[in-house]
């Protein structure tokens, strides 16, 4: 019986914890890292995106990520909604901001007479999209298709953590030589030889076997990912005059984005309380009812 | 729709012009106002309308998403966002439908734990439990389309795993399969006929509902005691406003389960990839069902080996079905004739047993059968290399001897296994080998656990439910539902009293 008991707690343990330890390939644990998570305004019952975050993020993500990813759900109208960057309490001031902002972009119709002619972008319109088609995105990228960052903080476990930790998590140039990044700590000892137009991120799922000289056993996590790293501090002079450095723009951009991803978090939430407080306050009426109904009834 | 005699006594004018030609408020008020139903139902007997309740709310969003939805490759992924986005509570209406089918599905096990507990398949209640099976089947061909229909990376190679299966099937398979697609890979056709399936099915299980409840109100409901009613005044309640009222608060706690995905978690049920378009070209790395097929999946993977003719992808397809299909012969296979496991303290452990087997079985789907749960040594390095004669085996078996290593023979190759890595590399350097070794895990991987537990479900049905009935020694049952309410005390418990 002992011995029974003995497998039965070790299965549930085990069931328990080893989908955590092998989630997404072998990449970093997300509560494992250099810097802390930034404590998410927006998580909880009552949570709300920071609007200056969201705003920092909204001028990382035109100025930086917009070179190569696409936000092909969002559009210029979506800015001024609830939640999100140019949102305000004066809706004149908001509608003037982001018809200001959309029409610095321009987008091709047709015409009356079937003229291909381009226009200013109006609020309507959606965000345009660096590349006009996927090949060209690849080819732009040495083979790797920038993904769309609509639903990115959806679109990974972690959501806007696992953002931030990918952001941050690049090693140190100072940590890279000659295209190879010495390991030498608990986990890991050994070389790690990154390819050319690759870089080496422990939070992103992959496999560096192939490029690993060291024991196998004691691997680095993670893969190597086409992106370089992007937010350097200093990358871009934020408007409000916080210092942008690489955790704050990293903090901000993952905000933003999962603002994208969510923007009717806010609604979700506020509807959620209000539905919550009638169907409590149901079921005690209900529940009394239920007493008096039953209450000359054996049961 | 009722086995008792009808209690409705038409008052108006026009209810008796009605009630002769269309006794339509007769048969309503009969199933449920004036039908007579144990008094000692507990809350596990609410998961009926609880089940009902979702029914309905799956096909009133389900009715609303149709109508913004596209179902078209190119299109679907992006017209469920704009349903989130644009649509004025289309976010509201698609985390209710998506969660929804997660509710369906944990009230629809818990109604079926409850059947099976309460022995609620039992005669006379055999079509009841086989009717139940059939929308639990219905169920889940629903719930495996409509998850199709977002186009998410999950939708998509989960559809293409499950519809590779009937390619199993020896000489029909194939076409089939390529049948049932519309084309020879999920694409879509395929997408397109999910859509339209989607939308019929809900129907046909509203169908078979009406002919569930008509079964069971013929025969009566189960009760906790598994005892028939014997005098419908003393063991009986009318349906309303007793049960109604019941039903509705357990309703209410359900649904503020319900709400707390919905407003606050409605993406921590399913899969991120799923946020991520389709793209054929691309697999994810680990394809999993939504959680409540996991079970299934799991069985599905444990059959990893040929048994005789039947190759282990046929055979694992069959072993899922199987685990379906054996819910339609119970009735048959429980050779006992007490219907609660109150009153069968053996066959009480063996279904608690039961549970946790189902539950571990789904566990074991979402994990990669590879994975060692429970490790038997630490991590070893491994080379598995080709030798040419017993002279170059020997050769290798020296060299791994002096460096420390493990040497066997498996398939006519070599495995040599070291523990330090110093050790192997030197002696990968005398046999020139170039590629680095692999990590071997020793221990119980999930395979193992899963095949465990697959034997457990089938043995549960096969041989535990048909050997108790013979040989468990039942506890007694009470004569009658009311007195199991008030029971009177026993002769034999004053006499064992002890004397003042």
């Amino acid at each position: 019986m002992k011995v029974i008991k003995a497998l039965v707690t070790g299965l549930v343990l085990a069931a328990f914890t080893a989908p955590a330890a092998l989630a997404a390939g072998g990449a970093k644990p997300l509560h494992d890292g250099k810097t802390e998570v930034p404590d998410w305004p927006f998580e909880g019952p009552f949570g709300k995106f920071d609007k200056a975050s969201v705003q920092r993020g909204f001028q990382v993500y035109t100025e930086v990520c917009a070179s190569c990813h696409s936000m092909k759900l969002m559009s210029f109208r979506n800015l001024g909604e609830n939640g999100g960057p140019f949102d305000s309490d004066d809706d004149e001031l908001t509608e003037a901001l982001v018809k200001e902002f959309a029409a610095q972009y321009e987008i091709d119709e047709v015409d009356d007479i079937g003229d291909v002619v381009s226009r200013p972008r109006r609020a309507s319109d959606p965000f345009p999209s660096p590349y006009p088609n996927d090949a060209a995105a690849a080819a732009g990228n040495g083979g790797a298709i920038p993904p769309d960052l609509s639903v990115m903080a959806k679109a990974r476990h972690g959501g806007a953590t696992y953002i931030y930790r990918l952001m941050t998590g690049y090693p140190d140039d100072t940590e890279i030589i000659d295209d190879t990044i010495h390991f030498n700590d608990d986990h890991t000892h050994g070389e790690l030889h990154q390819p050319s137009g690759l870089y080496y991120n422990p939070y992103f799922a992959g496999d560096v076997t192939a490029n690993w000289h060291g024991d196998p056993r004691h691997k680095p996590y993670g893969g190597f990912i086409a992106m370089a790293p992007q937010l350097a501090d200093g990358r871009v002079s934020y408007m409000d005059g916080t210092e942008a450095t690489n955790e704050q723009m990293s903090a901000d951009v993952a905000q933003f984005i999962a603002w994208a991803s969510e923007p009717k978090m806010e609604n979700r939430k506020s509807l959620g309380f209000a539905v919550m407080i009638y169907l409590f306050f149901l079921a005690l009426l209900v529940y009394f009812s239920y007493k008096a109904i039953w209450r000359n009834v054996d049961h | 729709m009722s086995g008792h005699e009808s209690t409705y006594e038409p008052k108006t004018g026009i209810e008796k012009w009605i009630d002769t030609r269309l006794p339509i408020v007769r048969l309503v008020h009969d199933s449920f106002v004036g039908f007579p139903v144990a008094k000692n139902l507990n809350y596990w007997w609410t998961f009926g309308a609880i089940l009902a309740v979702c029914l309905v709310t799956q096909i009133i969003t389900g009715i609303v998403l149709a109508m913004h939805y596209v179902p078209n490759v190119d299109l679907a992924f992006n017209s469920v966002e704009r349903i989130m986005r644009d649509v004025e509570y289309g976010w509201l209406m698609r985390y209710i439908h998506a969660n929804g089918a997660s509710m369906f599905f944990l009230a629809v096990y818990i109604h079926m734990f409850r059947g099976l507990y309460y022995g609620s398949y039992k005669a006379p209640r055999e079509i009841s439990w086989l009717l139940g099976v059939v929308i639990y089947l219905l169920m889940m061909g629903t719930a495996f389309m409509g998850y199709v229909l977002p186009w998410g990376q999950m939708s998509l190679h989960g559809t293409a795993v499950i519809t590779n299966l009937i390619g199993a099937i020896p000489l029909i398979g194939d076409g089939i399969k390529t049948w049932l697609q519309g084309a020879p890979a999920i694409g879509n056709a395929a997408l397109n006929r999910f859509f339209s399936l989607h939308y019929l099915l809900p129907f046909m299980i509203a169908g078979v509902v009406v002919l569930h409840i008509w079964a069971f109100h013929t025969t009566g409901n189960n009760n906790p005691t598994g005892v028939d009613v014997k005098d419908v005044k003393k063991d009986t309640v009318p349906f309303h406003p007793y049960y109604t009222v019941k039903d509705g608060f357990a309703i209410i706690i359900f649904l503020m389960i319900f709400a707390g995905f919905v407003f606050y978690a409605p993406n921590v049920l399913g899969h991120a990839d799923n946020y991520i378009p389709g793209n054929p070209l691309k697999t994810p790395a680990h394809i999993v069902p939504e959680w409540y097929l996991l079970p299934f999946y799991a069985i599905l993977r444990a059959i990893t080996f040929d048994i005789g003719p039947i190759t282990a992808k046929l055979g694992g397809v069959i072993a899922m079905f199987g685990a379906i299909a054996v819910l339609f012969v119970l009735p048959w296979l429980d050779t006992s004739k007490v219907r609660s496991l109150r009153y069968r303290p053996l066959a009480r452990q063996f279904f608690f047993g039961f549970v946790f087997v189902c539950l571990m079985l789904g566990i074991a789907g979402a994990s990669n059968p590879d994975d060692v749960v429970i490790p038997t040594g630490s991590d070893k390095l491994r080379y598995e290399l080709a030798y040419e004669d017993q002279a170059g085996r020997d050769a290798l078996k020296a060299s791994a001897d002096s460096h420390e290593g493990s040497f066997s023979t498996k398939d006519g190759r070599a495995i040599v296994m070291f523990d330090d890595y110093e050790q192997s590399l030197e002696f990968a350097e005398a046999a020139g080998i170039e590629d680095p070794p692999t990590v071997y895990h020793p221990g119980i991987k999930w395979l193992l656990i899963a095949q465990l537990l697959t034997f457990c479900y089938f043995a549960y049905f096969l041989i535990v439910l048909p050997l108790l009935g013979l040989v468990e020694k039942p506890k007694d049952e009470p004569e009658t539902i009311a007195k199991s309410i008030h029971p009177e005390p026993k002769s034999s418990d004053i006499a064992a009293a002890p004397a003042e």
